[in-house]
């Protein structure tokens, strides 16, 4: 199935600013894009765009051929998305948030999903106490899981690696190659070029809601990337 | 979009500032006194002019909130907030002068006559209207949830009505309720009521007017100032 | 939608601040209503309908209010907003759940009342068992809604109350009156009007708060 991303003219404002101006974006299916800019670019608001946790003002959006103001729902099953909160509820065992989102998203045989998905970012033995107790890290690492059950086709992902410990980092990553091998088409915001480029096959760079630049990187356009960043046009 | 004096805004305070004169000239000078409640009833006139302005107010708050939600265009929202504020505005005068006018009349300030109660549960909704707008965190989310309040109480207009009427019926009525139009049997009478309702209604419609107008050139004015920041900062 | 119900009373169950704030608040409630008036007084019972329906009304709006901020807790609501069903879906389950705890405040605060007022104990709660879900539907539909738009304005406990009172009133009306009616020993035929009035309120309510909570809580 065709995971791609299309964004055909959007806009959104909030109050007087225009954090997203009339965006045209296609990411192809399967890749993995890296969104970098200043801060109050609008790389968060197109993730949320991309999520359908916003409207855009203007324009379309496409998700895997959905449209998103008409087929929410479907878009969103196939739609992951990991920001800086960890959507867990507090009072509730890990192993019972993920059992929430097994239930929401109708998978079946969730019983075992979930008990690899435990396995995989080594919660197993914390699954039955309570989120509350967890550490950041461990949380996201919680949120990672939710990911893994739903295996989702677009997968996007606010400055995933902000607060977790080298350890939990090297899962993450290792869970966008995953993804990404099985098809999934993954958006990254990050300041972090290194990440980029270790997790990233191309990259988009946004100022003020526009796109400045795009195009593909590899490990070695690493300083020509931070330049790009540190350029004057990047923060116009 | 400036602003250009088209042939309504001419005409408009024209018509209103004479409809005013006439009204004022009506009910201080050429209406008779009422046989039973003297010259305090004057007032009557105005009080019942202020009905038409607030619930006119009300269904244009209710109908451009659901026009707002559907096509989310801005013009709906400032309609919406100039008929709340003009509402709440003549539903207070409204108020006012019922109970100037019902302390000589019937010795109490109010009474929890069904068409008050309903009266007072209204200005309720536009107070709680303008403050949701102004309270909210995010002016455009803030016109999108007073929009849904203001469809709210307007599909709930029908129930409060019934309601309220039911309540007073069971109970023993604590002052007669009051004799509305069906007391004038003196044509000078009807003329003052009909030139009075005219007169508050033309300054509503013209008032409603400019501040719609007044919101327009607020976002102008707002896009204005992006935009020159904008080509600022390049 | 069972995920949804299920997930909110196991939170419930385990914490229990929700229905043990509301069984408190409602109590205080009732016994400070209850000094308001003068217990010798032979009109007594002509205020005890509105006191319990002023105690309910008032500690229910607290505990939706709670039941709502819970959600914002790691951003939950946002995780609510990215599951794979429809927003109005969300508001019909949160009314449910609140709902739920609303009748098992009411469960206890009824005998409570009852007690104090000094009222015929099987024949009220007979009477008000059937009026009670019918009035509390409505005030959870409505109430789940201007929760949800309360919660993004500055001055979120005060705005609930602020904006559910004034279109509550048919519903408050209603309960009051065949609250009193039927303890006055009146048949249901004789209510049967109000009971129309509260049960098109809590349709009407519930069909605004789904068309429109997508509105509400998005962004």
């Amino acid at each position: 199935m065709q995971n791609t991303i299309e964004l055909s003219d959007v806009s959104r404002s909030f109050g007087r600013v225009r954090a997203v101006d009339r965006l045209n974006l296609t990411i192809a299916s399967g890749t993995a894009t890296a969104l970098m800019g200043p801060n109050g670019a609008g790389k968060t608001t197109l993730l949320k765009l991309c999520a359908t946790l916003l409207a855009p003002d203007s324009g379309r959006i496409r998700l895997a051929g959905l449209d998103p103001a008409t087929d929410g729902a479907a878009v969103r099953t196939r739609t992951a998305y990991l920001g800086h909160d960890s959507h867990l509820y507090a009072d509730l065992t890990a192993e019972e948030n993920l059992r929430f989102t097994a239930r929401l998203h109708r998978l079946a045989d969730g019983h075992r999903r979930i008990d690899d998905a435990l396995d995989r970012i080594g919660l197993r033995a914390a699954a039955r106490r309570p989120v509350r107790t967890f550490s950041r890290g461990m949380q996201q690492r919680c949120a990672l899981a939710r990911i893994l059950l739903q295996q989702p086709g677009v997968l996007l992902l606010d400055e995933p690696a902000t607060g977790l410990d080298v350890t939990a980092r090297d899962v993450l990553y290792e869970i966008v190659r995953e993804l990404r091998r099985n098809g999934t088409t993954v958006l990254v915001t990050t300041h972090d070029v290194s990440e980029c480029v270790a997790i990233c096959d191309s990259a988009i760079l946004l100022a003020r809601g526009r796109v400045t630049w795009s195009g593909a990187v590899g490990p070695a356009d690493r300083a020509t990337l931070e330049e790009r960043l540190r350029s004057p046009l990047a923060s116009a | 979009m400036t602003p250009r004096t088209s042939t309504a805004d001419r005409i408009v305070p024209g018509a209103v500032g004479l409809s005013m004169v006439a009204a004022l000239y009506l009910v201080f000078i050429a209406v008779p006194n009422d046989a039973v409640q003297g010259p305090v009833q004057r007032i009557f006139y105005v009080h019942l002019a202020m009905w038409l302005p607030t619930f006119a107010a009300f269904g244009i708050v209710g109908i451009t909130s659901l026009l707002f939600l559907w096509k989310r265009e801005r013009r709906w929202d400032h309609i919406a907030t100039a008929s709340a504020e003009l509402g709440l505005l003549f539903c207070t005068l409204g108020l006012a002068t019922g109970c100037i006018w019902a302390k000589p009349i019937w010795g109490t300030w109010w009474t929890w006559d069904p068409r008050l109660t309903l009266t007072l549960v209204l200005w309720m909704i536009y107070a709680a209207y303008l403050l949701l707008r102004s309270l909210a965190t995010d002016p455009n989310q803030g016109a999108v949830m007073a929009a849904i309040l203001g469809v709210s109480g307007v599909v709930n207009l029908y129930l409060v009505n019934r309601a309220v009427y039911w309540w007073r019926g069971i109970h023993p009525a604590v002052v007669v309720t009051k004799e509305g139009e069906s007391g004038l049997t003196d044509p000078m009478m009807r003329l003052t009521l009909m030139v009075c309702l005219l007169a508050f209604f033309l300054l509503f419609l013209w008032l409603l007017r400019l501040r719609v107008r007044t919101a327009h050139l607020e976002d102008h004015v707002e896009e204005l100032r992006a935009e020159v920041l904008e080509a600022a900062g390049a | 939608m069972i995920a949804l119900l299920w997930k909110d009373l196991v939170i419930e169950l385990r914490t229990k601040e929700t229905l043990a704030s509301l069984f408190l608040l409602g109590t205080l409630l009732l016994i400070v209503l209850s000094f308001a008036f003068d217990p010798t007084h032979p009109m007594r019972e002509q205020s005890a309908p509105g006191v319990l329906w002023v105690a309910i009304i008032f500690a229910g709006t607290s505990a939706i209010n709670r039941s709502l901020l819970r959600e914002r807790e790691n951003d939950c609501f946002a995780g609510l907003l990215l599951a794979p069903i429809d927003r109005g879906t969300i508001y019909l389950a949160k009314t449910v759940v609140n709902l739920i705890l609303l009748l098992v405040a009411e469960a206890f605060l009824i005998p409570l009342f009852i007690f104090f007022f000094n009222l015929p104990f099987l024949a009220t709660v007979a009477r008000l068992a059937l009026v009670a879900p019918v009035i509390t539907l409505g005030f959870a539909a409505i109430g789940t809604l201007f929760a949800a738009i309360s919660l993004r304005t500055r001055a979120r406990e005060i705005m609930l109350p602020l904006l559910m009172l004034p279109l509550a009133t048919p519903l408050f009306l209603a309960a009051v009156e065949i609250t009193r009616d039927l303890m006055n020993g009146a048949s249901y035929a004789d209510v049967s009007h109000w009971f129309k009035l509260a049960c098109t309120f809590d349709v009407v309510f519930l069909v605004v708060g789904w068309l429109t909570f997508e509105y509400a809580a998005a962004e």
